[in-house]
């Protein structure tokens, strides 16, 4: 079995012409899912890599997939913009020092603390060049922020963990970066006050742009706060606009306890952790489950779990669960479903334990069938490697 | 809502596929078992109560459905696709029939499967910010359940008080306030869908992103192809302080072009910016008495939203930028009832047209930069047929809307108005854009596919679409160039 890095789109489809059981790979570094050891091809996104356009007045960047997030963020920088979803490294949650790519980035729809009011990778997503199972090159979406010219493979292309087609291309939108950014931090609130907390901070016109929530065991990896929960919430934009609504936000959650507010250097720091799961980047393979629910459902589910250790973004809808020994997967599980739904994704685990659970949340029957007949309309022979995602 | 005057010309460019003459035979049985599933008031068969239901926004094409079916239920709508899809008659969802593509217009041997009798506001959750609606409310209705309490859904089609959310969902509507808030995908978190088998399956809810493939994304924007919605959970948002237009006058689009691309790239994000050229201004102020500048030839309405205090910063912000782009008239509003004349003014931009002409309203996206080179070649373009046009649209996301202006009972001016259209469409496509930004392929661009599209990138869309209605049941006529569709099933056959 081999490794193909092609190194152009051409070179991409004659590959698959013909060869067959292919792994897609981007930088690997988001290693999530189910791998069951089987010798495969690898087929490497690395060789097509480069920035084809950015012009920041357009607030488009086109790329080639295998193109290094770092490559693309440093010319963002350069150019004072950003992704607006900020996009979420793996690599020290699960220990590994490979190179996030913008294609794995976007098929892995790494989202962070901005998503559940800016939208996902996914919303980021405009167009995109990739390679079917058949060898044909093609494209879908386009380079502008308003199309609904077609069916939108894009979306399906976003979140397909490489289970769909090599993606060879990337054009995505990009967003000017903010003067200031500021976190109001309330202090000592239990779960459930948390959540009320960040629900009527984000019923007012303060524009929130992070709200995230650490019980007292996780916040004691934040040195700053001391023995204390505590709650974030971020504002971000023009410094006379982040001072203006960071008092309006402090009156109206006067009623919730102590408030801080950390200066910008101490936002990005922080915001930056929560997006990379630092708490539980600790070196292990100790369990760790991403959980999806609506924002006042995730305190209910470590309730129900008697967790000791998780903590809360996205208002509370995204909750990052570590477990002591084994995943535990019917448990997480029923306790989601039985509080309103959502969906569990195991992260991060030992190899053997991820072939052991089904990793991404099982979907049902209906559902599956869907998803089944969309991957074999992109993939007819079965040439890609998809048990990744069951 | 942006349509031509009625009449009943009618015009053909367009092809339809030849009605199945065995389904046209089958028609008083289909509507028997109809009725057994949708009782009372919930079978319409009768030619004159089917005559609204012949068309939708895009006037200029209409074809009698074999029967409507008004369902009031999930289950209903379940057993009618059941029922429909076993006999192979084909299905066209319809919400409030407001398309401007034709992405509801029926044929003759379809029946109609409408959502109007589904508006019911299922439940408003505050805390977790989200709205279980059915889907055949109105886009309007939803944010004003929910305005009382300080919040609102932010996809603002300008038909919101007509059109329905399952309309919505099925084009992937955006609106003025888009430029902040994002399109109908952007707002979407989950549907209960009834698939062309009958089976309900429920993706999404009050959570974030899928559990596995993305279908929700796939589905918003299908154009009533892979299924039928009939429940939408929605984002709201929190309103915000205030909200306050400015207007900037300019003596070129050049000028005004620039003037877009430079305040977006600063890092502010106003809530809207529309723009308006010459005729537009004309028209609208003759229209509206708005106190628009008349000595200008395009006009910026910049709209920035939040306290007082930000507002006021915003706007100088931007102020300094036009003043850049040697802006030549800037007029703030002083108050709430001048902010509502710029607005007002701006909105019956499509209304205040068609009291002077017929028109028909194009939807091609360009890159931002491309703005002043695509208004120039519009303008020529449009010379060339002999025919005028209004310019008025959301300059913020290169979202154009060239009316193009024409008598519908000359059918000699009515084919060059829509062969105009589409080289404005294509115009946009040449120029790195799409052929449409918020309206929908319909039957309108769908000749104009492969101008945008390869066989082989539309091919991977036809796919996908089988992977849900393998027959080609749902809505079979739209979207897909007939010429394209190969060996995929339907259609090949036209009238």
């Amino acid at each position: 079995m081999s490794v193909f890095e092609p190194k152009s789109e051409e070179e991409c489809a004659a590959i698959i012409l013909e060869g067959d059981s292919f792994e897609i790979q981007g930088g690997g570094s988001r290693a999530v899912g189910r791998f069951d050891g089987n010798s495969r091809n690898i087929l490497s996104t690395k060789g097509m890599s480069g920035i084809v356009d950015y012009e920041p007045a357009e607030m488009v960047m086109i790329a080639k997939a295998g193109t290094p997030v770092s490559e693309i963020e440093k010319a963002l920088k350069k150019g004072g913009q950003r992704m607006i979803f900020e996009p979420l490294d793996y690599s020290g949650l699960l220990g590994n020092k490979s190179k996030s790519t913008i294609g794995g980035l976007i098929a892995t729809n790494a989202s962070g603390p901005r998503r559940f009011v800016a939208g996902a990778a996914r919303d980021s997503f405009l167009g995109v060049r990739f390679v079917n199972g058949k060898g044909d090159i093609i494209k879908a979406g386009g380079r502008v922020m308003k199309n609904v010219t077609g069916l939108d493979l894009v979306k399906l292309l976003a979140g397909s963990w490489g289970t769909l087609a090599p993606m060879t291309e990337v054009t995505f939108k990009v967003v000017p970066q903010v003067e200031t950014e500021a976190t109001l931090v309330l202090l000592g609130l239990s779960d459930e006050k948390a959540a009320q907390a960040m629900a009527a901070a984000m019923a007012t016109s303060c524009e929130i742009t992070g709200a995230s929530h650490f019980p007292v065991n996780v916040a004691s990896s934040f040195k700053e706060f001391g023995d204390n929960s505590v709650t974030l919430l971020r504002l971000e934009g023009f410094k006379k606009s982040v001072k203006l609504r960071i008092e309006n936000l402090q009156k109206a959650l006067s009623s919730f306890g102590e408030q801080l507010i950390l200066n910008d250097k101490q936002t990005k720091a922080i915001w930056a952790d929560i997006r990379d799961v630092k708490p539980f980047a600790d070196s292990t393979n100790t369990p760790v489950w991403r959980v999806s629910v609506a924002p006042m459902t995730g305190y209910k589910v470590v309730a129900e779990l008697g967790a000791e250790n998780a903590f809360y973004d996205w208002q509370g809808g995204l909750v990052w669960l570590r477990m002591d020994a084994a995943p535990e997967a019917d448990k997480v599980r029923a306790a989601i479903s039985k509080l309103g739904g959502g969906h569990a994704t195991l992260v991060r685990a030992s190899a053997e334990q991820r072939l052991s659970t089904e990793v991404f949340q099982p979907e049902n029957e209906a559902v599956a069938a869907i998803s089944k007949r969309i991957r074999e309309q992109f993939d007819p022979m079965g040439k890609f490697y998809t048990g990744r995602m069951d | 809502m942006s349509t031509a005057k009625k009449s009943e010309a009618v015009s053909t460019g367009i092809q339809m596929p030849k009605p199945d003459p065995a389904i046209l035979l089958k028609r008083d049985q289909i509507v028997a078992a109809l009725k057994a599933i949708v009782p009372g008031e919930g079978v319409v068969d009768d030619p004159t109560a089917m005559k609204p239901f012949e068309t939708d926004g895009f006037l200029a094409y209409r074809f009698m459905p074999l029967a409507v079916v008004l369902p009031e239920t999930t289950e209903q709508v379940s057993a009618v696709l059941k029922y429909l899809s076993n006999e192979g008659v084909p299905i066209i969802p319809r919400g409030a029939g407001t398309s401007l593509s034709g992405g509801a217009i029926p044929q003759e041997d379809a029946v109609i499967v409408g959502l109007s009798r589904m508006i019911k506001i299922l439940n408003k959750d505050y805390e977790n910010r989200t709205l279980l609606v059915q889907s055949g409310a109105t886009n309007l209705s939803i944010s004003d359940a929910v305005s009382a309490d300080g919040f609102f859904y932010a996809p603002d089609p300008s038909s919101q008080l007509a059109c329905s959310i399952g309309g919505n969902i099925g084009m992937n509507s955006g609106g003025a306030h888009c430029l902040k808030y994002g399109v109908t995908t952007n707002n979407l978190l989950g549907v209960k869908m009834v698939l062309i088998d009958g089976t309900v399956v429920e993706l999404g809810g009050e959570h974030l992103d899928a559990a596995g493939l993305d279908l929700l994304g796939v589905i918003c924007g299908s154009e009533g192809q892979l299924g039928i919605v009939t429940e939408a959970t929605v984002r709201l948002i929190a309103k915000p302080a205030g909200a306050r237009p400015v207007m900037f006058g300019f003596d070129t689009s050049e000028y005004a072009g620039a003037c877009v691309a430079d305040i977006i790239g600063t890092g502010i994000v106003p809530v809207a910016i529309e723009f308006m050229d010459k005729p537009a201004i004309d028209i609208c102020e003759a229209f509206a008495k708005a106190g628009y500048p008349m000595d200008v030839n395009a006009l910026l309405i910049v709209e920035v939203e939040g306290s007082d205090e930000e507002m006021d910063d915003m706007l100088a912000r931007i102020v300094t930028i036009a003043k850049r782009h040697k802006v030549k008239v800037v007029k703030e509003s002083q108050s709430a009832t001048e902010a509502a004349l710029i607005w007002k003014g701006r909105k019956s931009a499509f209304g205040a047209t068609g009291r002077i002409a017929d028109y028909i309203c194009m939807d091609g996206t360009v890159p931002l930069g491309q703005l002043p080179y695509v208004l120039k070649e519009t303008a020529r373009i449009v010379e060339e047929y002999g025919l005028r046009v209004v310019n008025v649209f959301h300059a913020g996301d290169g979202n154009m809307h060239p009316l193009i202006l024409y008598n519908i009972n000359d059918p000699i001016e009515a084919q060059k108005a829509e062969d105009c259209g589409m080289d404005l469409l294509k115009l946009c496509v040449d120029a790195g854009g799409c052929l449409t930004g918020e309206h929908g392929v319909g039957i309108e661009k769908r000749d104009l596919m492969l101008y945008q599209y390869t066989q082989e990138d539309l091919d991977q869309q036809m796919a996908v679409r089988a992977a849900f209605d393998p027959e080609w049941i749902l809505n079979p006529s739209k979207v897909f160039p007939f010429e394209a569709r190969g060996n995929q099933k339907p259609l090949v056959e036209s009238a």
